[in-house]
């Protein structure tokens, strides 16, 4: 047997270097208060994960400039920590080489804040956290630079389970999933970031309180997607409000691995809400997305999760403007545009009312937008779908619209 | 079974080592610290540690189906303070004094068909109940093998052996950073053991051997420990239920580090869909390998259960963390479990 002693070694020293970075001041302030960064000599992987392991609650750690190889995930579990890098294109860890873990970096603390570094090229997801309350993303990004692929990890920036989610002036490219993907959480605010070739630019799923506005979602396959599925620890997501976005040129091919439940998103779409309830759309941009900017559906697939409701409910659609689009709808909205002479209006309602043996329910869907914005139901009226089944219908359904919930306040808002 | 020649040659080398540092047993300042000891042999739980050989009161046990960790043989020891005892819990882990210690230590051998043969000890790892909670501290052994020291930061070694089918065996090991630690011994925020509980433990006496060396109490009658999951003479369900819970279940469970996929995968888990069973996956990614579901009753190759557990690929490959090649023994047996099952 030979083992390879090269690594060993090297961890003491790394441990050593860490110890040495100052504390951080009392303030997160001006840059000119901040902590040296740490060395980028050596190998800075190891050098990385030793301070994140040895960080103290309201540290803030520095990484330098340049672009960093790292071949196994790194993980933060102290609380009140600051990982800024020198900027977006500035601080680039690169996990093109990456031998283990499911993501990049995994955050599994509260109160933390990442800020100012790129995250590339990881197998699994780009950044994590997991349980993680009051954590903000910050002015990063994470893409995978080979463009649209199906072997790109799964999730961008990827926070599940927590409370108080800020995510804003990111920007994510290529994930096969979601870009922005909040899962089972609550408390949630998405802006001004940017999404783009990925299979879905943001989805809010099973997850209340959520604030998703300012964001430029273009050319993924879907661009901003609210959902809630069954047989998940945390289900019947709630109380979203899509808002001031623009949302365009979704029409990027289904690059999603089949299985996953974005894989039956049809390229071409802006936005979708599925099984959810009380959803408020309001006053964004929808142009140039080829299947329809707007696409209301019950999960379809058979659960046994009796505490699962699967139809959109309680859903306000109002003064967005719509631009061209639905002109060639695509994946299973394919075969029911055919039907209807190969195009789409702007919104689209698979019709769906009931489930099971159920009876059918009042969905309460509000249309509350202008004559010219083009509506259909599709009178499917109950899964599996019988296109014999299918009674299209412009008519908008009779309904009263929801009160709209407050905004979205975060208790590290101003941190 | 291999497992107690081993225990077996570690008592003789207990019997006969010579006195020297750690002698005088385990040192509760130590244990009971902030801060983790620079060195293995602080703690003072080995009475010889180029032997590795435990300290009086640290008593060595196994568990009747170890996690799979690259081939790696493990070590383990248990320490209870003087005078208390470790309370039995029927389904959860061994309710441990402050003060207790649990010890692993990873180790490789020239040929893995003898584990034993001219040992490599790579890394131990520690959890140790401090009065604040669980602790996990990571130890690596040195070039000399005469000591271990604290390694929070993680790395890989390359490592060449035989495997136990016979075959050239070349791995990069990971020695887990002490964050990694926590990603399997999570329980809800805490740290927490993972083997220590009846089921795992309650074989060929051990239990009572506890009980008699006065580290637990309130040892029932008559408990049962779940089958050897390549005992092909046990019922097949069981014996998968088994590997699962020790191979999967630390993450996949409602306070572990998988909670949000649904999946969990304890052998005290009921529910079909709980365990896999027609379960879509929810952030599978490319883990997903093209395949709609977790488990598809008698078609092993439509599982994503099984395409995972038969990755190496980060992102795809599950554990996540531990493994760098596949067991084929594992495969086997869950392919076999999900061949057999009965289709609707």
């Amino acid at each position: 047997m030979t083992i390879d002693l090269r690594a060993l070694g090297s961890a003491a020293i790394l441990l050593a270097l860490a110890a040495c970075s100052p504390t951080t001041s009392d303030k997160a302030g001006a840059i000119s208060e901040l902590p040296a960064p740490l060395s980028a000599e050596g190998d800075f992987g190891a050098t990385l994960q030793a301070a994140l392991i040895a960080a103290k609650p309201g540290e803030t750690i520095v990484l330098p400039e340049g672009t960093f190889q790292l071949i196994d995930g790194l993980s933060l579990d102290v609380d009140g920590v600051t990982l800024r890098g020198a900027g977006q294109d500035k601080t680039i860890l690169d996990f093109t080489g990456q031998e283990g873990a499911g993501e990049g970096l995994l955050v599994t603390s509260d109160d933390v804040t990442l800020m100012d570094f790129a995250v590339r090229n990881t197998k699994g997801d780009g950044i994590k956290s997991k349980g993680a309350d009051q954590i903000i993303y910050r002015y990063l990004t994470v893409e995978w630079t080979g463009g649209p692929d199906e072997t790109n990890g799964a999730y961008g920036v990827y926070p599940v389970e927590s409370k108080n989610v800020l995510v804003e002036n990111v920007t994510v490219r290529a994930a096969s999933d979601a870009g922005i993907y909040v899962g089972q959480s609550d408390n949630i605010i998405v802006r001004n970031s940017v999404v783009e070739y990925n299979v879905a630019g943001i989805e809010i799923e099973n997850s209340m309180n959520a604030d998703v506005y300012g964001n430029i979602a273009r050319n993924n396959t879907g661009g901003i997607l609210v959902f809630d599925l069954p047989d998940l620890p945390v289900t019947g997501g709630n109380s979203t409000r899509i808002f001031d976005n623009e949302i365009s040129s979704n029409n990027t091919r289904n690059f999603a691995p089949a299985g996953n439940i974005v894989a039956s998103v049809p390229s071409g779409t802006g936005v979708i809400v599925m099984a959810n309830q009380n959803v408020h759309v309001f006053d964004n941009k929808f142009d140039d997305n080829r299947s329809a900017h707007v696409l209301i559906m019950s999960y379809s697939l058979p659960f046994t999760d009796e505490r699962y409701n699967p139809l959109p409910r309680d859903l306000v659609l109002r003064d967005n403007f719509y631009g061209a689009g639905g002109n060639d709808p695509q994946g299973d909205l394919a075969p029911l545009a055919a039907a209807l002479g190969g195009t789409l209006p702007a919104i689209v309602w698979d019709g769906v009312d009931r489930w099971g043996e159920g009876a059918a329910q009042d969905v309460n869907l509000a249309v509350l937008e202008g004559p010219e914005a083009g509506f259909i139901s599709l009178g499917l009226g109950k899964y599996p779908i019988d296109p014999a089944a299918m009674a299209p219908s412009p008519e908008r359904p009779a309904a009263s619209a929801v009160a709209e919930p407050a905004a979205i306040v975060l208790p590290q808002a101003d941190r | 079974m291999r497992r107690l020649v081993l225990l077996a040659s570690l008592f003789l080398l207990a019997a006969c080592a010579p006195a020297g540092k750690g002698a005088r047993g385990p040192d509760m300042g130590v244990i009971l610290a902030d801060d983790p000891a620079p060195s293995l042999s602080d703690y003072g739980l080995f009475a010889d540690m180029a032997t590795g050989a435990p300290a009086p009161g640290v008593l060595p046990y196994d568990l009747i189906n170890p996690l799979f960790t690259d081939h790696a043989a493990k070590h383990r020891f248990v320490f209870v303070p003087g005078g208390q005892t470790a309370a039995y819990r029927e389904t959860e882990v061994f309710d441990f004094p402050v003060g207790s210690v649990l010890v692993k230590t990873f180790a490789f051998a020239p040929d893995m068909r003898a584990p034993e043969d001219g040992q490599w000890r790579v890394e131990t790892r520690l959890l140790i109940h401090k009065a604040g909670g669980w602790a996990a501290y990571p130890y690596v052994w040195n070039a000399a093998q005469t000591e271990a020291v604290y390694s929070p930061a993680g790395q890989r070694i390359g490592i060449e052996t035989i495997s136990p089918d016979g075959a050239p065996l070349q791995l990069r090991y990971a020695m887990p950073n002490q964050n990694q630690c926590k990603t399997c011994h999570q329980t809800g925020k805490d740290i927490a053991p993972i083997g220590p509980k009846a089921r795992h433990l309650a074989h060929e006496g051990q239990l009572a051997r506890w009980e008699a060396a006065g580290i637990l109490s309130g040892l029932p009658e008559g408990v049962a420990g779940e089958p050897y999951a390549f005992d092909p003479s046990a019922p097949l369900d069981l014996r998968a239920r088994a590997w699962l819970d020790v191979n999967c279940a630390h993450c996949h469970k409602a306070d572990g580090s998988a909670s949000n996929s649904g999946l969990w995968l304890s052998s005290t888990e009921t529910g079909p869909a709980r365990i896999g069973i027609l379960k879509h996956p929810v952030a599978a990614g490319r883990g997903s390998g093209g395949l709609k579901q977790v488990i598809v009753p008698g078609d092993p190759d439509a599982s994503i259960l099984l395409y995972r557990m038969a990755s190496t690929e980060p992102g795809v490959a599950m554990p996540e963390l531990g493994r760098s090649v596949t067991d084929p023994d594992s495969l086997a047996l869950i392919r076999e479990w999900i061949a057999a099952m009965e289709t609707e």
